[in-house]
């Protein structure tokens, strides 16, 4: 029997010492007419062997495309060291530290993950660890309203410019509890958050303003000015960052005159593979003066009996197992194997790695666009500064371009008519350190034959009218 | 047996109130309150100038395996707050009656009848003790 | 020592990142970072070390028995990850599109019908990223049902005693309020209680069957009709689903909404606290509010299903389709088990917590509630031996580490004092099953002669007790470098 290792006479004594003739006995609490018969359509256990061979044609399927879509999840170098450690045992099968003496690998781990992301993000303080960049946003703004005491409105300043996913996810997850959110556009010819716009809120009452960075465009947005604006209105400021680009960029903590209120973001970037989009991780820093607002695990150092240093989860007052309704947050189980990929992965780049990688995502992007603008009949459609990812305007719907591009194993970006109609044949693409000249110059390659297939279509239908 | 000193009234919910006599009160948790709680770790205050209804959670105690809500004894407004537990929550632990959590102007003063003597108290921390 | 100590400056990892920093073209000075961050700077080999190290302090299920209750700490088939990392899923962007995704949506296409079969539920999302997650989804499903009915006085949310903390804490995030229902002295719900707290503010009940007392609820189909007759609906807790995988089936209980925990019942991993995954089942009438994005199929090929095909669902609970590699994990698990093995799960997990509870029992603990069947987890209360050998519950947890045993759960649920909460899983021998009862008799044998000892366990671990009234007083919550401190 497959993962059960008992023999036909361990269950017989085993029985015997129960008092019992058979398992069927065990469940004799349960009414009979609840019992369900064999389940239908599960099939027979297949053995190693069989799922191994369907996994491998199922990962063949969906093949290794040449990938140039960002969008919230970027294909990175991961150092072969990260998962090699982080898939043993050891870390890999263990639960939450509640048994601090016997989990010291963990929780010293998460201690130096906080101290590292509050390294980078220059917050005081670092939970360890939400589900993903999406949710963390939602407890974020919960915290921002349980937090800002001087503000009764509930009401929380969003940006069009933030990932619609992004909206969507605090949507389902804030709406149940009178939280309003209220969006600000964009600029049209910059593609950063409307100032003029967000003037028009001056005066009201606000809990908590949104500050992505870079925005979903791969925009960089005036991070200094939003911050001042919130705070000059008595609303709390949410950083939502990409963990990479704060190598290289003014971190959170650095924002405006006093700094962020509240950081958060996807970790994905810090070791975690694509993987169809999860696991990731959300990650959560804030001010020292919201640490009791936090949702989450937390970890502390402190001492033993003996004075000697160890580690153990702190302010758990906060969580559900003990506040049970009247907890920060329901979460409990984390994303903790994710976060000990990163912070690996973070020790392993260093300051220095990380701010290489970072500036060769930007170099690349750089030369993607300069490579595809030469073109002639693409170019960028904001003015507005940007990190590793753009919006470019394409001569045709840019879901015909990716189709034939898909064809020829190019992933060639993510299509913005979903969510932003108003902008045309708008194509948001992405070069990380992973695409090299080459993989760049095969992309302008076919994405040069579908524009001039497209103008011999055009002729065609030209020479058509013509003869009529 | 836990100290419950005479010149206290007490709420059910542990607390205990000491009448200054001019219309105002000052408000604790019991020695049995803080036993049962373990080593406090953290207060939070309410805001001076709520106004309060009794029975109203007004401040939370929290220790490392639990928090509770300390429930104001009667209706009045929060004139004052104990900072020192901002920094220092144990003094709680030692010495209960000395460390008040806030002050309430009351506004039904009537209320103060209705709450427990040292007496009452007692048993009902007996019983649940037992 | 922390990884920082080991740092030293100009010391890096060199092959691990690209080697030319170039200029951030286009960026402006002041957007760019200043200061550098103090991150490590250590070699490969020393973060390598550093890491290694630091894993050999933890307690795991490779390195021993785990019977955390309400945890299911089985064995995590090695398979599961090797084949979820195979590079054209372990690369597979989520954007990707169709063309390049129907190995993957197959796969989860197919889950979602294995967990259908296995629960009796009418369809499934896999959206939600753990249990605490897939209860929001559920309790927001059962808001969402209420509201397009226009039943907006349903405000509470009823919760027994003995429910997990997730359980109360949701129903608020959901805008309810959670109003507890007591159990009586043998484990079930409280019948009377019940009927007085149901009324037309009643939007619904949140149950684990078994509960956390380790029982299976008795008369759940009288209470499932009781509640639906006040017209509220029930939501199943599925972090017990292990005691009766293919025995019985939320949905022929009459359950409306459920959530399972995939890392445990479905053995993903649980990493050191995550990543799980919840997903969620539902009857039919609440089949629209199912959370986005889930897996169709025209008979052929496989694509997402978002907000436009499915109008009134809650909506997304992630940026992208939940903890995707984890669902892949708990895909080959469920292959490799079959409809044979699910069941053989439900069978050898029982017969393991029932032949403890009988070995515990004979050695004279005492069981929380004597005159019932444990399920796939029992609760022993410790509290004569608290009263008479002055070692409590905490005593026992941590001496049981130096015996190379991790400890059950502790002091839950908060009504049984001084409890036990015990699950061996099916995948443990008789031998683990047996050291651990053998290592309670001698421990009580040790406070016998010197309980003072014992209260000073653990001895063998890296730390012993720790100091968290410290933790929480004095809080140190990151490392600093050294001029900071001063």
């Amino acid at each position: 029997m497959p993962f059960i290792p008992h023999t036909e006479e361990e269950l017989r004594q085993m029985l015997d010492v129960i008092g019992v003739d058979s398992i069927e006995q065990l469940f004799d609490e349960i009414p009979a007419k609840l019992r369900c018969g064999e389940l239908q359509g599960l099939g027979s256990g297949l053995w190693e062997q069989d799922i191994t061979r369907l996994m491998q044609d199922k990962a063949r399927e969906d093949g290794q495309p040449l990938c140039f879509i960002g969008a919230g999840a970027y294909d990175h170098h991961i150092p072969a060291a990260v998962w090699q450690l982080a898939s043993r045992g050891e870390y890999y099968t263990a639960y939450t530290p509640y048994q601090a003496e016997a989990s010291q690998g963990t929780l010293q781990l998460l201690y130096e993950y906080q101290s590292m992301m509050t390294e980078l993000m220059d917050m005081d303080v670092s939970n360890a660890s939400l589900y993903d960049g999406a949710s963390a946003l939602a407890e974020a703004v919960l915290m921002a309203v349980r937090a800002n005491r001087k503000s009764r409105s509930r009401h929380i300043l969003v940006p069009a410019s933030l990932h619609p996913h992004y909206r969507a996810t605090v949507r389902t997850l804030v709406k149940n509890q009178g939280i309003e959110l209220v969006e600000i556009p964009y600029d049209r010819s910059t593609g950063q958050t409307d100032l003029q716009a967000l003037a028009q809120h001056t005066g009201q009452d606000l809990a908590a303003l949104v500050v992505p960075q870079p925005n979903f465009f791969g925009v960089l947005e005036d991070v200094d000015v939003l911050t001042e604006w919130a705070r000059a209105n008595g609303a709390l400021s949410i950083a939502v960052v990409n963990p990479l680009a704060m190598a290289v960029l003014h971190p959170p903590g650095e924002w405006g005159e006093q700094g962020a209120d509240i950081c958060c973001g996807d970790g994905q970037p810090l070791g975690a593979p694509l993987s169809s989009g999860g696991p990731y991780f959300g990650f959560l820093c804030s001010k020292q003066t919201l640490v009791r607002q936090m949702p989450g695990r937390i970890i502390g150092r402190t001492v033993d009996l003996d004075g000697k240093e160890g580690f153990a989860l702190t302010l758990q007052a906060r969580e559900q197992h003990i506040r049970r309704s009247k907890a920060t947050s329901n979460i409990c189980t984390n994303q903790g194997l994710m976060v000990t990929a990163a912070t690996i992965h973070m020790s392993l780049m260093g300051a220095d790695g990380l701010a290489s990688t970072a500036s060769r995502c930007h170099s690349n992007l750089q030369l993607l666009v300069e490579k595809l603008t030469s073109l002639g009949e693409i170019e960028p459609l904001f003015s507005g500064p940007v990190f590793h990812e753009t919006v470019l305007r394409l001569p045709l719907e840019p879901r015909r371009v990716l189709r034939t591009l898909a064809a020829h194993n190019i992933l060639g970006g993510y299509d913005l008519a979903g969510h932003y109609p108003e902008l045309g044949n708008a194509l948001l693409v992405c070069a990380t350190e992973n695409r090299n000249q080459d993989d760049i110059d095969k992309y302008r390659l076919k994405m040069e034959q579908v524009l001039a297939s497209r103008r011999q279509g055009a002729c065609a239908t030209m020479a058509k009218f013509d003869r009529e | 047996m836990s100290n419950i000193p005479e010149n206290l009234k007490y709420a059910e919910s542990h607390e205990w109130v000491h009448d200054e006599g001019d219309g105002t009160v000052t408000v604790g948790i019991s020695d049995h309150a803080q036993e049962l709680l373990g080593d406090l770790v953290f207060v939070e205050l309410p805001e001076t100038g709520a106004q309060l209804k009794a029975g109203d959670e007004s401040a939370v105690v929290e220790s490392v395996k639990a928090a509770s809500d300390v429930y104001s004894p009667v209706d009045g407004e929060v004139i004052e707050t104990n900072e020192l537990l901002a920094d220092s929550p144990e003094v709680i632990n030692e010495a209960p009656y000395d460390n008040w959590i806030f002050k309430l102007k009351l506004s039904n003063p009537v209320q103060l009848d209705e709450l427990l003597d040292a007496a009452a108290y007692a048993s009902l921390v007996k019983a649940e003790e037992d | 020592m922390l990884i920082f100590e080991h740092s030293r400056p100009g010391r890096r990892a060199q092959a691990q990142a690209p080697k030319s920093a170039t200029r951030l073209e286009g960026i402006p000075a002041a957007l760019q970072r200043k200061r550098k961050p103090r991150l490590p700077e250590v070699s490969e080999m020393q973060a390598v070390r550093h890491y290694t190290r630091l894993s050999q302090k933890n307690f795991s299920i490779d390195t021993q028995f785990y019977p955390l209750g309400s945890c299911t700490m089985k064995y995590n088939p090695r398979a599961c990850n090797t084949l979820a990392m195979l590079p054209g899923l372990v690369n597979r962007h989520p954007l990707a599109p169709d063309s390049h995704s129907q190995g993957f949506l197959s796969a989860m296409y197919e889950l979602q019908e294995i967990l259908k079969e296995v629960t009796g539920m009418s369809a499934v999302s896999l959206a939600p990223m753990a249990g605490a997650q897939g209860e929001f989804a559920g309790i927001a499903m059962i808001r969402a049902y209420h509201d397009a009915r226009g039943d907006t006085g349903r405000t509470e949310i009823l919760v027994p005693d003995a429910a997990h903390g997730t359980n109360p804490a949701t129903a608020v995030m959901c805008g309810y309020k959670a109003r507890e229902i007591p159990s009586k002295a043998d484990g079930d719900v409280d019948m009377d209680a019940l009927e007085a707290a149901l009324g037309p503010q009643t939007a619904g009940i949140m149950l684990t069957n078994p509960s956390t007392l380790g029982v299976f609820e008795r008369r759940i189909k009288e209470i499932a009709d009781r509640v639906h007759e006040a017209g509220g609906l029930l939501y199943y807790d599925g972090a017990n689903l292990n005691a009766i995988l293919g025995r019985v089936r939320p949905g022929d209980m009459g359950f409306d909404v459920i959530h399972m925990n995939l890392h445990k019942t479905f053995s993903t991993p649980h990493g050191g606290g995550g990543p799980g995954a919840g997903p969620v089942g539902v009857s039919k009438r609440l089949q629209p509010f199912l959370p986005v994005p889930m897996v169709g199929t025209d008979g052929h090929d496989y694509h997402w299903l978002s907000e436009e095909q499915c109008p009134q669902s809650i909506g997304r609970l992630s940026a992208f389709a939940g903890n995707a590699g984890i669902l892949l994990r708990a895909y080959v698990y469920a292959k490799m088990l079959g409809a044979e093995g699910m069941q053989r799960v439900a069978d050898y997990s029982t017969l393991n917590a029932n032949y403890m509870l009988k070995r515990l029992m004979d050695a004279g603990f005492t069981a929380a509630y004597p005159e019932r069947r444990a399920t796939h987890e029992f609760i022993i209360t410790l509290k004569n031996e608290a009263r008479e050998l002055g070692i409590n519950a905490m005593d026992f947890a941590k001496r049981l580490l130096d015996y190379g045993i991790h400890a059950p759960t502790t002091y839950f649920p908060l009504l049984v004092p001084e409890c036990f909460l015990i699950e061996p899983t099916e995948t443990e021998a008789r031998e683990s099953l047996d050291a651990f009862i053998d290592a309670m008799i001698k421990i009580r044998e040790e406070a016998r002669t010197d309980a003072e000892w014992v209260r000073g366990a653990p001895y063998t671990l890296p730390v012993r007790r720790l100091d968290d009234v410290r933790a929480a007083r004095e809080l140190d919550l990151r490392w600093q470098a050294q001029e900071e401190r001063a």
